[in-house]
């Protein structure tokens, strides 16, 4: 079976319009976070999360009265199946708490409030205390880790391919990592430890695509010296089709089990893994390329192509390099 | 031919030697603690406690050596953890004479009306550090008093903090404080009390309390167990005649009542300190306070050398004491910034449903390539379960911890295999479609996505390499994971799969891929 052979699409002639529906996105994203603030999650903003496992089945309209007399804004719902009876209740950080027992004191509160309220028996399942100091910590550490891997693989791009596609792979990882986010935020995930480390995979995995999309521009520069560039990434981006389209299907099915069956805990890393593949493969097409098109030098139809080339090629691309250079002549 | 024998032979025993590593996976695979249950902790040590115990003992060295010189001055002060101040110095020469060791440790700046001293800022480094290296061999003492398996104790992001992790601890409560309590013992003398409030306390000196003692909380005696039942205040001496460091060993014991008590014995040169005082003390009360409480008050009844007594505790308070004693006192303060407990039921359901997504994302993927590539199918399915059984013998053999997002790892490991795959059998298609045999194009698809392979995992791995840096316990397991499946990755997808499709090819002359 194949699909998508021989397909002779304009990718380029598109980038204004898919630019726009990025905007878009991001910016749309981006009003919710002005309005609404970034929800963070407890491992960034601090605060003490319980989940408590009841003997009987509990309302989680029960438990939230139970524990609605503790200060501030408290967070309840149920965790998991509902036959598991297990409810989750988030205290956000105490104010002004520095001293050594404040870490317990939200703790406390909630299982105080819950034994008082004449609930069913209980016990806690799962408890997270993080004060503010690992929060802040959490957040440089998160951005820092961000930035180190966008720059480590445009380095590597740059050095193996040529510095326009390091740029283009960047500038193409980015907008998955906001377009992801922004998706995050209108279906009301947090952002937790585990969906940042969803997108840190993500921007490996993203790069997957254009690596092999450049990896053939890169061939067929050699063997198509007098077409301009963007025709060759044109030509390049629809060869690969195939393998873009499939691939990323079969990716998302394998991320669709985790979504479904992976739990409470990875459904966010799910769902960002999700978004992500099918963005990433969207801006290879059409943003990567793009941006590699317009930060090549300029090549026309004319003899002097291979004067524009090298710079490009001198990375060490291996033994397939002097096959391409036989296939070229 | 030959070759390809080879090449199978070589396959089977790294699936051998794979399997041989990870099973039974119950036994060998090592679990993190989100999945096994058990507490991660995050402590930070007070290192300001450390400098400002030197900044007390050089002041109360300089006084002596002060005193001994003769050196007249008007008064030295502490002002912070790290700076103390002298003023009214009558004869600068004689000062600075006496004064010669405090400048080894702290820089002395001139004031209009005597002298600064800023702890050197090396020095407090040193000092910052010496606290968390000792802190950290007394914890690790303590949690493996605690009895705990394959417990971790190890510095932490900030150069002040240290993580504990406690893996299948049930006793969370008692857990964090035997590793927190500073276990600081001293012998000293009670200078008024015992008072039923601290108002009390302070009322009988004025509110004034002088600056040689201290109000610290006690257990009224004869009621309860301590921290209980009345609390009741006493005045004791700051200076202590013996410390937690004097110590020689502790022990369970009885007292003469046949109650829990802890009985501790002294060092050598302690003990000989101890007995000058006791004997020069005979008839004023003594107070055992332990971790700034009054633990017991009694009168000194003649001279005693190496040994004392903790008495009115309970039982649980026994052992404790005895395990936070003998790991020896820490040396600054600590306070808790992070906990994470997981319970094993939790843990357990994790497993599960970490197993069932794995499980299907490997159906669904399965399904898909075989409808999609039918036999060569087939041959990618192979070299996807070769990656997984490769995935998980390397972590059995280099003892990497599975952990709920571990399971992400194993899932987008399956998702890497797919990827590698396809990319080689759209290849081999579009050489097919060239017109080359299909040895050709087998060949040509493999040889010419073998950089691009390297290129994307080279940079997946630099994405699991920053990930493994970020993240704590549970995404250092899913960066471990995906890393080994990278690398395996390419050992299966290159050569597990350009294998089985020499072997398919060579069985019969004029073969077809079936694609």
């Amino acid at each position: 079976m194949r699909i998508l052979t021989n397909v002779n699409i304009d990718w380029l002639r598109w980038r204004w319009h898919s630019l726009a529906v990025s905007w878009l996105v991001i910016l749309s994203g981006l009003g919710l976070v002005l309005t609404r603030g970034l929800p963070l999650g407890i491992d960034f903003s601090g605060g003490t999360l319980l989940v408590a496992q009841f003997e009987q089945s509990v309302t989680e309209e029960q438990v939230r009265n139970a524990v609605a007399s503790i200060p501030g804004e408290e967070v309840v719902q149920t965790y998991g199946e509902p036959a598991e009876r297990r409810i989750l209740i988030r205290l956000p950080q105490a104010q002004g708490a520095t001293d050594a027992d404040s870490l317990e004191r939200g703790a406390q509160q909630v299982a105080d409030a819950l034994s008082k309220a004449g609930l069913p028996k209980f016990e806690i399942a799962n408890r997270e205390l993080v004060s503010a100091v690992i929060g802040d910590d959490l957040q440089r550490k998160g951005i820092y880790a961000t930035i180190a891997s966008l720059l480590g693989i445009m380095a590597y791009i740059s050095w193996r391919f040529r510095f326009s596609f390091g740029v283009g792979a960047m500038v193409a990882s980015v907008h998955d990592v906001l377009i992801t986010m922004s998706l995050l935020m209108f279906a009301g995930y947090e952002l937790s430890l585990n969906v940042v480390a969803a997108i840190l995979t993500l921007v490996g995995y993203g790069v997957n695509d254009q690596i092999v999309i450049f990896d053939r521009v890169r061939e067929n520069l050699r063997s198509h010296r007098n077409q301009p560039m963007n025709e060759v990434i044109n030509l390049s981006v629809n060869q690969t089709l195939p393998r873009t389209v499939i691939t990323a299907g079969a990716t998302a099915l394998a991320v669709l089990s985790l979504y479904l069956f992976g739990g409470e805990v990875l459904e966010p890393f799910a769902f960002a893994m999700l978004v992500g593949i099918i963005t990433s493969t969207y801006s290879t097409v059409f943003i990567a390329s793009a941006v590699a098109v317009l930060l090549s030098p300029r090549r026309k139809g004319s003899g002097a192509v291979s004067a524009g080339a090298p710079s490009g090629e001198a990375a060490p691309s291996g033994p397939s390099r002097k096959q391409r250079r036989a296939r070229a002549s | 031919m030959k070759n390809i024998r080879w090449k199978l032979i070589l396959i089977a025993v790294v699936i051998g030697l794979s399997v041989w590593g990870f099973y039974p996976p119950q036994e060998k695979v090592r679990l993190g603690l989100d999945l096994k249950g058990g507490v991660h902790l995050v402590l930070r040590v007070q290192t300001d406690d450390a400098l400002r115990l030197e900044t007390e003992t050089t002041v109360e060295r300089l006084r002596d050596s002060l005193a001994r010189a003769s050196v007249q001055f008007s008064k030295v002060d502490v002002v912070g953890p790290t700076e103390f101040r002298v003023e009214g110095i009558q004869n600068d020469g004689a000062f600075r004479d006496a004064s010669a060791e405090a400048d080894t440790v702290f820089e002395r700046s001139s004031e209009a009306n005597g002298y600064v001293y800023n702890i050197r800022p090396n020095i407090a480094n040193q000092l910052r550090d010496g606290a968390v290296a000792q802190a950290l061999e007394t914890i690790e003492r303590r949690v493996n008093e605690l009895g705990v398996a394959e417990p971790v104790v190890a510095r932490y992001g900030g150069v002040d903090q240290i993580v504990v992790q406690l893996p299948g601890v049930d006793n969370v409560r008692r857990a964090k404080e035997i590793i927190r309590s500073t276990a600081l013992l001293k012998l000293t003398l009670v200078e008024q009390g015992p008072f039923p409030t601290r108002e009390a306390a302070l009322q009988a000196y004025n509110n004034v309390v002088p600056p040689d003692a201290e109000l610290l909380p006690g257990r009224q005696e004869g009621s309860g167990t301590a921290g209980t039942a009345g609390t009741v205040y006493y005045s004791v001496k700051r200076a202590s005649a013996v410390t937690g460091r004097d110590l020689r060993n502790a022990q369970q014991s009885l007292d003469e009542f046949n109650r829990p008590a802890v009985s501790f014995t002294l060092k050598q040169d302690a003990a000989a300190r101890f007995g000058n005082f006791t004997e020069s003390n005979i008839g004023r009360p003594m107070a055992i306070v332990l971790d700034d409480r009054v633990m017991s008050v009694a009168t000194i009844q003649g001279r005693i050398t190496d040994n004392g007594q903790i008495t009115g505790i309970s039982r649980d308070e026994m052992v404790d004491t005895v395990i936070t004693l003998k790991s020896g006192a820490l040396p600054a303060s600590m306070t808790y910034l992070e906990e994470r407990t997981v319970g094993p039921s939790l843990g357990a359901d994790s497993i599960r449903s970490g197993v069932t997504a794995a499980v299907g994302g490997l159906v669904l993927v399965m399904l898909f390539m075989l409808f999609y590539y039918r036999l060569a199918g087939f041959n990618a399915l192979i070299s996807i379960i070769v990656n997984l059984i490769f995935l998980l013998g390397m972590m059995a053999y280099i003892g990497a911890t599975m952990t709920l997002p571990g399971f992400a790892g194993f899932i987008l490991t399956i998702g890497i295999g797919v990827d590698s795959n396809v990319l080689i059998f759209e290849r081999i298609k579009e050489e097919l479609a060239l017109g080359k045999t299909p040895k050709g194009a087998v060949n040509a698809g493999f040889d010419r996505v073998w950089w691009t392979i390297v290129d994307t995992h080279v940079a997946s791995l630099i994405a699991a390499a920053v990930l493994f840096q970020f993240g704590t316990g549970p995404i250092r397991g899913f960066a471990t994971t995906l890393a080994i499946g990278l690398a395996s990755n390419v050992f299966t997808a290159v050569f597990v799969s350009r294998t089985i499709f020499e072997l398919v090819l060579s069985r019969r002359r004029g073969a077809t891929v079936s694609i």
